[in-house]
């Protein structure tokens, strides 16, 4: 199949905050919109939507997507929404890749959208669901439990110190002190990040993400229209999705294979061989600091084991040979679910094109890649994108 | 363009905001009730659980066998071949000391989740349980554990049979 060349060409943002004043519907449409002019793009020229958020149970409104159907642009327009957990900011843009890649349409805008404030007394509680409801549920688990189950398997099989996971923090929420959209931008010690509270053991506080409300969008076009559109446009040169088993103690959760087969598919459609060498910049999801280096090493761009050394010796700081969450991650700037995705994406765009200001990578980049995990511990999705030349 | 000290939308609301009424909000609380029906294969699991044994199920072309049990092999998406009785053994897989609720309140005894590879499953499957009787420090991954069943009267086919697993 013949796919077509398409470019991200605009972005937008709003802040990450605990709890804002702004509904859903205000978010999605200040993303949106920012999106849009970015580019001066009128929406008459937009001919599809995607919109990207994650459990209904959030917003307790069922067909949320629906709900937040005008408030994205797709008023009177061909519309879809897009759920993989927290795997949905980065498969988003890659259901909109697709109906443009495909030659469906010329333009596609994609939002991603998560208010979670709204579910009380804690949106945790909109994630007690996801376990089996005759062999977990009854045990009473909850959210942590699973990461601190899957990041203590991996700290036990590579005998990682755990002081070399709180570096992840410590990068990341420093990074987001420079970024307008944090929610939690801190100068923080390895210390600081050991003492605080251990919540589910081997995991603190500061090693988790927030809870957050926010939204981020991106406009997407065909190669056509994307050259009319900018002198700058920044391609998707690869993408890449996979889904492991929702049987997932009968996994070994040192490693997420799902992550290491969507990295391939993607390295492959991009024409990468070398992803140490060739990807320039990386937002992995990092929702708890050990996450980021377990990506890092599914993504294979460290081995085994080996991402808390490159973090230890700066190669992934942002002044490093490939910087990781330059943005300040989900760790720094928040995490709206799908919203947190997408502003990986949205950041990407901002450092190809040399436009993230303070947060800007030294290595001028040309590569970077996007990548979003979630589901049952299950999904990894990927965007590879290419600053044009 | 976002450059650090530009002005995004989205205002960030404080619990004083709520005190003093200077934003307003409505509430409801939606009242689902399910009944699951725990089918075929589940049905034969949970019947064992009352009987005091773990059962897993067989695939002879993947040579496995698998707990919790399922009629079809998702790997050569076939019928699984028969029904095996595992041990109520097991050793520790992985395992965390969990110190909240769901909602973020402080437990005054630690919860200790773990993943428990079953023995007579094959190698890596487990299931998720709890452990007890043990001081959490001394939890090891590789630990043998057992299970600690409800006494036979009070049984009632649930995942809970187990009241939980312990160091042997």
């Amino acid at each position: 199949m013949k796919l077509r060349k398409v470019a991200v060409v605009g972005a937008g943002i709003t802040k990450f905050v605990r709890r804002a004043q702004e509904t859903a519907k205000e978010l999605s449409y200040h993303a949106t919109k920012m999106a849009l002019d970015s580019c001066n793009m009128p929406l008459e020229e937009i001919d599809s939507v995607v919109h990207g958020t994650a459990p209904d149970a959030f917003d307790g409104v069922h067909m949320k997507g629906e709900y937040l159907s005008e408030a994205s642009g797709g008023w009177r327009k061909p519309f879809m929404r897009s759920y993989v957990g927290g795997g949905t900011g980065v498969f988003a843009p890659i259901n909109g890749w697709y109906l443009v890649a495909s030659g469906m349409y010329d333009t596609c805008v994609v939002v991603c959208e998560e208010k979670m404030s709204s579910c009380q007394p804690h949106p945790q509680g909109a994630f007690l669901t996801i376990f089996d409801h005759t062999t977990e549920r009854p045990l009473g688990p909850n959210l942590l439990w699973i990461f601190a189950l899957e990041m203590n398997r991996y700290m036990q099989v590579h005998k990682i110190p755990r002081e070399q996971i709180a570096l992840v923090s410590v990068k990341n929420k420093r990074n987001a002190l420079d970024h307008p959209s944090a929610q939690l931008g801190a100068e923080l010690t390895v210390e600081d990040v050991m003492n605080s509270e251990i919540m589910a053991w081997p995991v603190t506080r500061l090693m988790v993400s927030p809870t957050s409300d926010g939204a981020a969008a991106v406009v997407l076009a065909s190669e056509e229209v994307a050259k009319k559109i900018t002198d700058n446009p920044v391609w998707i040169s690869g993408v890449g999705w996979n889904l492991d088993t929702a049987y997932w103690t009968n996994r070994d959760l040192y490693y997420p294979e799902y992550v290491e087969k969507a990295a391939r598919m993607a390295y492959k459609m991009a024409g990468i061989k070398n992803p140490r060498e060739e990807i320039n910049v990386v937002e992995p999801y990092d929702p708890f600091a050990y996450k980021e280096l377990h990506h890092l090493e599914g993504l294979l761009l460290a081995d085994k084991g080996q991402a808390p050394r490159i973090t230890a010796e700066g190669i992934t700081a942002r002044d490093g040979k490939m910087p990781s969450c330059p943005s300040g991650g989900l760790l720094g700037v928040g995490n709206p679910i799908a919203a947190a995705g997408m502003m990986k994406i949205c950041e990407l765009f901002w450092q190809l094109r040399g436009e993230a200001g303070k947060r800007q990578v030294k290595n001028s980049p040309r590569t970077g890649l996007a990548q979003a995990w979630g589901d049952l511990m299950q999904v990894g999705t990927v965007v590879i994108m290419q600053r044009g030349d | 363009m976002l450059e650090t000290g530009i002005r995004l939308h989205g205002t960030a609301l404080e619990e004083e905001d709520f005190k003093t009424h200077r934003v307003f909000y409505t509430t409801d609380i939606p009242k689902l009730q399910y009944a699951w029906d725990c089918g075929v294969a589940m049905g034969h699991y949970l019947k064992g659980l009352k009987q005091g044994k773990l059962l897993g199920t067989y695939c002879k072309k993947c040579k496995r066998t698998v707990i919790p049990p399922r009629v079809f092999c998702e790997l050569c998406f076939r019928n699984m071949d028969k029904w095996v009785e595992l041990k109520d053994t097991g050793i520790v897989n992985t395992f965390s000391i969990c110190y909240v609720t769901w909602d973020m309140k402080k437990l005054i005894y630690p919860e200790i989740p773990a993943v428990i590879e079953i023995d007579g499953a094959s190698k890596g499957k487990g299931i998720l349980h709890l452990l007890a009787e043990v001081d959490p420090k001394q939890v090891k991954l590789g630990m043998k554990v057992k299970a600690v069943w409800k006494p036979k009267s009070e049984r009632e086919g649930s995942i809970l049979d187990i009241k939980y697993f312990k160091p042997i």
